[in-house]
């Protein structure tokens, strides 16, 4: 894949956290136009990720670039610049409390456009009527269930039009009814907006319904790379493991200690006994 | 007394830390100031939240104050036959140092705490970073909004403060204990200087201003995002701002009176 064809290309990416390798020269590219997934189990530097995509976070080594753009060398001006291409969808759903529906969707174009009431009215319906809440606008956070609330947030990240949208953990906590309107709207969006969505999450399932390319990570790596059925054909045992969700395998059940007998024969320590 | 020592040691450079944090998110607002000037509502909807309703905890603070005074210092100056300057003690004394000062301390409690703990919310539930994604910078979207409506609100409530307590202590001393009405008020107007007494209790107040709105939306927006370090956060400002308010009040008046 050459650079004209990707809108995002990370490569050889390192990043420390308190000591600790997140990201140990991890490469990814991701296409225009199309749904990438990044699938690992949690913990792995995927939602750190995003934060190094959106600007939140620099990388200690390595070049990260979006639509040509070096993301770590820009300014505070240039940066927010290009994150008025860039929506994004927390987990949270992110909404300010203070504010209804319509007002939270209203929100970016009030501080960014200088549009008449009438016009703002209208792009804030039509987004809601894309995912199916223009009855709701009125109504405050506190009133939305989990499912309405990511809908919502969905509707506001993408009001500005955004070339991209990054979706952190989209399906989380959701029931199964508002699982599929999310996967179908993520679907839908990037057809008929045609943008470009990286979804990080750790369902499996539902990415491989809607992805066109999966990145599967692990030890701040990527692991396995290609399209949904590559990925499910993989032969590697941490990415089997992963995919079947098997408890115990390459990716241990127990997390580091010392030989159990030693620690419960120890009598000398405090309370924990730390390794 | 290594580990003590070091304790002490880490507990000086993280809060030399924090100071410089607090005093670079300052400059950050400061260069923000003319932004703000065009999103002048979003100030005056902070002004009602910290200001307006503060008023009544100020308003019924003021008035027992002020009949506390009339009545120890009644007491205390009817010894000496003096009581007819007790219009000038109440003035000076919350003119000077009460007015701003319990003015100060109030709106630490009242306002500060409400700033911090919301601001503190709103980085545990991601959405100062849900603002920044959408390229606000919550700099000036939240923070200085609630930080000039601070500034501004506590100078008027201290003179507020003061107004009110003289009313407290006249209604007190004048209609209870008996001292002239008019020597009341002679004593007051004779007795106090405008720039003196006034003005630099006014000045006072400002920096009070300044200081307890800089710990409150600092506090708030320095949290850790989880539900212990809001409730931290919000203690601290009430505890910070009170001791830097009295603190502050000793050096300002060794330096004006």
């Amino acid at each position: 894949m050459t650079e004209a064809e990707n809108l995002v290309v990370l490569t050889d990416i390192h990043l420390k956290r308190a000591g600790k390798p997140v990201l140990d020269s991890l490469s990814l590219s991701i296409p225009h136009n199309s749904v990438t997934a990044v699938i690992g189990p949690s913990g792995v530097g995927k939602t750190t990720l995003l934060e190094l995509i959106s600007g939140r976070l620099k990388p200690d080594r390595g070049y990260l670039l979006v639509d040509g753009l070096s993301v770590p060398d820009l300014g505070r001006r240039e940066l927010f610049e290009l994150r008025k291409k860039m929506g994004m969808l927390f987990q949270s759903g992110a909404l300010l409390n203070d504010l209804d529906v319509y007002e939270n969707i209203a929100f970016p174009l009030r501080e960014h456009t200088r549009l008449p009431e009438p016009v703002l009215r209208q792009m804030i319906l039509m987004k809601l009527e894309l995912v199916g809440l223009r009855g709701a606008r009125r109504l405050m956070p506190a009133e939305l269930s989990g499912g309405m609330t990511r809908r919502v947030a969905l509707a506001r990240a993408i009001v500005i039009d955004p070339v991209m949208v990054m979706y952190d953990e989209p399906f989380t906590g959701l029931d199964p009814i508002s699982k599929a309107i999310i996967v179908k709207l993520i679907r839908q969006l990037n057809s008929t907006l045609g943008m470009t969505s990286i979804v990080v999450t750790h369902d499996v399932h539902e990415a491989m319904q809607i992805a066109d390319f999966v990145y599967m990570l692990g030890h701040g790596k990527v692991l396995a790379r290609g399209t949904p059925e590559e990925i499910k054909n993989s032969q590697r045992d941490d990415v089997r493991q992963f995919l079947q969700g098997q408890a115990d395998g390459p990716v241990p059940f127990h997390y580091h200690a010392d030989e159990y007998l030693t620690d419960l024969m120890r009598t000398d320590s405090e309370k924990g006994g730390a390794v | 007394m290594i580990i003590a020592l070091r304790r002490i040691g880490a507990f000086s450079l993280s809060s030399l830390a924090a100071t410089g944090r607090a005093c670079i998110l300052l400059l950050q607002m400061i260069v923000n100031l003319p932004a703000v000037v065009r999103r002048y509502e979003l100030v005056i909807k902070q002004l009602y939240r910290a200001g307006v309703l503060t008023l009544p905890v100020i308003i019924v603070a003021a008035l027992f104050v002020g009949m506390v005074l009339a009545l120890q210092g009644y007491n205390t100056l009817v010894d000496f036959g003096a009581e007819s300057s007790l219009g000038l003690l109440l003035a000076l004394s919350l003119s000077r140092e009460l007015g701003p000062v319990l003015a100060g301390l109030l709106f630490a409690g009242r306002a500060g705490a409400a700033m911090t703990a919301e601001i503190g919310l709103m980085k545990a539930t991601e959405q100062l970073a849900g603002m920044e994604m959408m390229a606000v910078d919550p700099v000036w979207r939240v923070l200085l909004p609630r930080f000039l409506a601070g500034v501004i609100s506590v100078p008027l409530l201290a003179i507020l403060f003061t107004a009110v307590g003289i009313i407290g202590g006249y209604l007190l001393g004048v209609n209870i204990l008996g001292v002239d009405q008019g020597v009341f008020w002679a004593t007051m107007q004779q007795g106090v200087d405008f720039q003196q007494d006034v003005m630099n209790g006014l000045l006072k107040s400002l920096v009070f201003g300044v200081l307890i709105s800089l710990i409150a939306v600092f506090m708030g927006y320095d949290t850790s995002p989880t539900p212990a370090g809001v409730s931290k956060a919000t203690t601290l400002t009430v505890v910070l701002s009170s001791l830097g308010v009295l603190a502050m009040d000793f050096s300002l008046t060794s330096m004006m009176f």
